[in-house]
C-alpha cells in the first residue's frame, strides 16, 4: 500500500482499486510477468541443450574447449555488475543523481566487458573451427547450442546495456525516478541471474 | 517510459481519424480492430476449409493439386488457432471487456496495447502471403513438424511458404506477449474499489489465467520456432538425425531429433488449447446468468476449477505424443493427468448447466449460442477421454476422430463463444443491437449442419479414416468413406451459409441495428452502467466502484430484478 500512497494520481487514474494482491505498481508488475515469460524462453532453449545432451553419445570435454580461467574472469565481472546495478538504485531511490549515474555508468561498463570477452571467446572457439553446423570436438549438437545460447544471452546483454544507457541519459537531465532505475535493474538482475544457469549447463556441468 | 503513466484515464479524447480509428490507444478500439481483423482471417480461413471438403468429397476431380490441399490443411488450422479464434475471443474480447469489467479506464499500458495490434498486422499480412510465394503456403501441419518443416526441398510448401509462416508466427507471439503483460498486469493491478478478486466477473478470471498460460507457454514455442529457423537456414541439426536421405544423396545433417520440437511445440499447444477455450467458457457464464436471470452456479468452484485446469493443463502436452515414442511410465503418466483434466473441467461444465436451474431463461440469440456452447463441451470433452488414454488414442492417432474431437472443443466451444460475446456485447461496442431474427437462423443453421458434421467425423475415425489424406479412398479399407465424406462436405456447406447470414447481420447491424441503451440485457456487471457504446475513458462520471458480487440477479422478482455491481449497499 506504500506504493499506492506513492503515486496517488495514477492510482486514481485506474479507479482507486489499489495495488492489490502484489502490492506493487503496474510497472512492476508488468515487468517481474515479462521477467516471467522471457525467462521460460531460457528454459526451452536449455530443455533442448538438456535433450540433446542426454541423447548425445559423447560431449566434448570443457577443459579443452574452453579457457576456463578467462571465462570465470567474465562471470565475476557480469555477477559484480549486479552489485554495481543494486547500488545505482540505491542511489536513484535516495534522489542522489550523481552516484546513481556514476554506478550505472560502471553497470554499463561491466556489461560491455562481458560482451567484449563473450565475442573473444567466440572469435577463438571460430577460429578453432567450430561451427553452427560442426566442431571439432565431437557432436555438432554442442557448437550449434553454444553459439544459439550464449548468443541469445548476449543479445539480451546488449539490450540491457542500450537500456542503461538510456536510464544513465535520463538520470544525467534529471528525469529519472527509483522506480523506472529499479525496473532496469530488475532486468539486469534477470540476466545475470540467465548467465548463472548458462554457464552452470556449458562450462561445469 | 515510466513517467509516461500518469496520462491514461483523465486525457482528453483523440481527435481526428488516424489517432481515433487506426493508431488508437483506446483498448476498445483495439478489441474490435482485433475482432475485425479475426472476421477477415476467418473468411480466408473459411474458404480453405471448403476446397478441403470439396476435395474430399469427389477425390477424382482432383480440384487442387496434393502439395496444394497439405498447405490447404495447414493453412486453415494454423488461421483458425492463432489468427481468428485466438485474435477474436482473447485480444477482441479481452481487449474489450477487460478495463470495462475490472472498472479501468484503460488497460495499463495503452501504448504497448496499440503497440501488440499493429504488431499483428503485418503478421497476418505475411501469413497470407505465404500463398503467393514459389512453391505456396508452409504444408507441415499447423504443428508444423520436422523434417517436413525442417528441409526447404521436402515438399514445395517447405520453402519460402514455411519461413515465411515462421515470421509470420513470431509476429503472432510478440503480439501476443504484450498482449497478455497488459491483461495480467491490468486485472492484477488496475481494478477499481471494491473489485477484489472474488468480485470479478468470471469472464475476467478466464481470460487473466488464459494470458497466464499464453505467458508461460508460447516462450517454449519461440524457442523452438528459432532452433526450425536454424535448422532451416544455418545449417545446424537440432531437429534433423543423422542418415536422413533426401532424393538420392544423404543430407550431411546429424545428432538432432524431430522429437524436441515435438515436446517443445506441445509445451505451448496443449495450454494454447485453454488459453482458447477458457475464454469461451467465461463467455458462457456471463451470458447465461443474464439470459437466466440467475447468478451462476459455484462462482468460487469455478474459480477453482479453472486454477486447477490451468495447472493441469501445464503438464499434460506428452498425450499428443503417445505414438511418437515414449518411455510407457511417462505414457502412463500423461494419460493419468490428462484424464484428471477431466474433473475440473466437468465441474465447469455442470456449474453452467446448474445455472439455469430454476432460472427464467430467455433465449435470445446470445444464449442460444452459450447453450450450444455447453453441450460442445460435453461431446468433445468425451472424445477427449478416449484421445488422452495411451490404449485407445493409438489407434485413434491421426484419424478423423481427432479432427472431429478438437472441432468440437477449439472449435465449436470457442466460435459459439465469440458468437454468444458478440450478441451480447454488440450494444456496447456499436450502440446498435443485432438483429434478433437473423441470429437465430444464423444458430439453427450452424447448430444442425455442425453437430451431424462432427460427430460424423468421429464416426469416420473410428473406421480408421486418416486426416491430412489428399485421396483417402485410394486405400481399399477407406473407399467406404466416401459416402460419408461427401455427407460431410454438404453440411459444411450448410454450415458455410450459416456463417454468412451472421456476416450480414454483424455489418448491416453496425449501421442499421437498433438503438439501445446502456443496459438492453439488464445485466449487472460493470461495462452496463456507462452509454453505449461507451465514451474514451469509458465512464464520462467517477469510475463506479464495485460493492458486491457481479452477479444480484433475480433479487427482488418483478421487472427490476437485478442490481448493478456498482449499487451502494443499502
Amino acid at each position: 500500500m506504500t506504493v499506492a500512497a506513492a503515486v496517488p494520481m495514477a492510482m486514481e487514474a485506474r479507479g482507486g482499486g489499489g495495488t492489490s494482491p502484489f502490492g506493487i505498481s503496474w510497472q512492476k508488475a508488468m515487468m517481474w510477468f515479462f521477467i516471467v515469460t522471457d525467462a521460460l524462453l531460457f528454459a526451452g532453449f536449455l530443455a533442448a541443450y538438456g535433450f540433446h545432451r542426454i541423447a548425445a553419445p559423447s560431449w566434448p570435454d570443457r577443459r579443452v574447449v574452453f579457457h576456463m580461467e578467462f571465462i570465470t574472469a567474465m562471470t565475476f565481472i557480469l555477477i559484480s555488475s549486479s552489485a554495481t546495478m543494486a547500488t545505482a538504485v540505491g542511489a536513484a531511490r535516495a534522489a542522489d543523481t550523481r552516484t546513481a549515474v556514476r554506478f550505472l555508468g560502471l553497470t554499463i561498463l561491466g556489461g560491455l566487458v562481458f560482451l567484449g570477452m563473450q565475442a573473444y571467446e567466440w572469435s577463438s572457439l571460430i577460429g578453432a573451427g567450430a561451427r553452427l553446423d560442426g566442431n571439432p570436438w565431437g557432436v555438432p549438437g554442442f557448437s550449434a547450442l553454444f553459439f544459439t545460447i550464449t548468443g541469445f544471452h548476449g543479445t539480451h546483454v546488449a539490450i540491457g546495456v542500450l537500456i542503461l544507457a538510456i536510464a544513465a541519459l535520463r538520470a544525467l537531465r534529471g528525469r529519472y525516478s527509483g522506480e523506472g532505475v529499479e525496473l532496469v535493474g530488475l532486468y539486469w538482475h534477470f540476466v545475470d541471474l540467465v548467465w548463472v544457469f548458462v554457464f552452470g549447463c556449458f562450462y561445469l556441468v | 517510459m515510466i513517467e509516461s503513466s500518469g496520462h491514461e484515464g483523465g486525457h482528453e479524447a483523440p481527435r481526428g481519424f488516424l489517432r481515433r480509428y487506426v493508431f488508437s490507444t483506446d483498448h476498445k478500439v483495439i478489441g474490435i480492430q482485433y475482432f475485425l481483423t479475426a472476421v477477415v482471417m476467418a473468411l480466408v480461413a473459411t474458404v480453405l476449409a471448403m476446397l478441403i471438403r470439396v476435395q474430399l468429397a469427389w477425390p477424382e476431380k482432383a480440384v487442387v493439386a496434393p502439395e496444394t490441399y497439405v498447405s490447404l490443411v495447414t493453412m486453415h488450422g494454423t488461421l483458425m488457432v492463432f489468427f481468428v479464434v485466438s485474435l477474436a475471443l482473447v485480444s477482441g474480447f479481452g481487449n474489450f471487456l477487460i478495463p470495462l469489467h475490472v472498472g479501468a479506464r484503460d488497460m495499463a499500458y495503452p501504448f504497448l496495447n496499440m503497440l501488440s495490434f499493429w504488431v499483428i498486422v503485418p503478421g497476418c499480412v505475411l501469413m497470407l502471403a505465404s500463398f503467393l510465394v514459389e512453391g505456396g503456403a508452409a504444408a507441415a501441419g499447423w504443428t508444423a513438424y520436422p523434417p517436413l518443416s525442417a528441409l526447404g526441398k521436402a515438399v514445395p510448401g517447405s520453402g519460402l511458404g514455411q519461413t515465411l509462416w515462421l515470421l509470420a508466427m513470431a509476429l503472432f507471439i510478440a503480439s501476443f506477449t504484450m498482449g497478455g503483460l497488459n491483461y495480467v498486469t491490468t486485472i492484477v493491478n488496475c481494478r477499481t474499489r471494491g473489485m477484489s478478486m472474488m468480485r470479478l466477473p468470471l469472464v475476467v478470471w478466464t481470460f487473466l489465467i488464459s494470458a497466464v498460460l499464453g505467458l508461460l507457454s508460447f516462450p517454449a514455442l519461440t524457442a523452438a520456432a528459432i532452433l526450425l529457423l536454424l535448422d532451416r537456414h544455418a545449417g545446424t541439426s537440432f531437429y534433423l538425425p543423422a542418415g536422413l536421405v533426401f532424393g538420392n544423396e544423404t543430407l550431411p545433417h546429424q545428432g538432432g531429433t524431430p522429437l524436441l520440437f515435438q515436446h517443445l511445440f506441445w509445451f505451448l499447444g496443449h495450454p494454447e488449447v485453454y488459453v482458447l477455450v477458457l475464454p469461451a467458457l467465461g463467455i458462457g457464464f456471463e451470458v447465461i446468468a443474464a439470459f437466466a436471470r440467475r447468478p451462476p452456479f459455484g462462482y468460487r468452484l469455478s474459480v477453482y476449477s479453472i486454477l486447477v485446469i490451468a495447472v493441469l493443463s501445464m503438464i499434460v502436452w506428452g498425450h499428443h505424443m503417445f505414438v511418437s515414442g515414449m518411455n510407457p511410465y511417462l505414457g502412463k503418466y500423461f494419460s493419468i493427468v490428462t484424464v484428471l483434466i477431466t474433473v475440473p473441467f466437468s465441474v465447469l461444465g455442470l456449474n453452467l448447466i446448474a445455472s439455469l436451474w430454476r432460472g427464467r431463461i430467455r433465449l435470445d440469440a446470445a444464449m442460444l449460442f452459450a447453450l450450444g456452447l455447453v453441450s460442445a463441451i460435453g461431446i468433445g470433452g468425451l472424445g477427449g477421454l478416449y484421445l488422452g488414454t495411451a490404449t485407445s488414442d493409438l489407434y485413434f492417432h491421426d484419424s478423423y476422430f481427432v479432427v472431429g474431437h478438437f472441432h468440437f472443443t477449439i472449435g465449436t466451444v470457442t466460435f459459439f463463444g465469440i458468437y454468444a460475446g458478440t450478441y451480447y456485447w454488440f450494444p456496447k461496442m456499436f450502440g446498435r443491437r443485432m438483429d434478433e431474427g437473423l441470429g437465430r437462423v444464423h444458430f439453427w443453421l450452424t447448430v444442425t449442419s455442425l453437430f451431424p458434421m462432427f460427430l460424423l467425423m468421429h464416426y469416420q475415425g473410428l473406421g480408421g479414416l486418416l486426416r491430412r489424406t489428399y485421396d483417402p479412398t485410394v486405400y481399399a479399407y477407406n473407399a467406404a468413406a466416401r459416402g460419408l465424406n461427401l455427407s460431410i462436405t454438404l453440411l459444411a456447406f450448410g454450415l458455410g451459409a450459416g456463417q454468412i447470414v451472421f456476416l450480414v447481420n454483424l455489418f448491416r447491424s453496425m449501421f442499421a441495428g437498433e438503438r439501445t441503451g446502456e443496459n438492453p440485457w439488464q445485466a449487472t456487471t460493470l461495462e452496463w452502467t456507462t452509454e453505449s457504446p461507451a465514451p474514451h475513458g469509458n465512464w464520462r462520471r467517477e469510475v463506479p466502484s464495485a460493492h458486491r458480487s457481479p452477479y444480484e440477479y433475480g433479487r427482488n422478482g418483478g421487472a427490476e430484478d437485478f442490481v448493478l455491481q456498482s449499487a451502494e449497499k443499502a
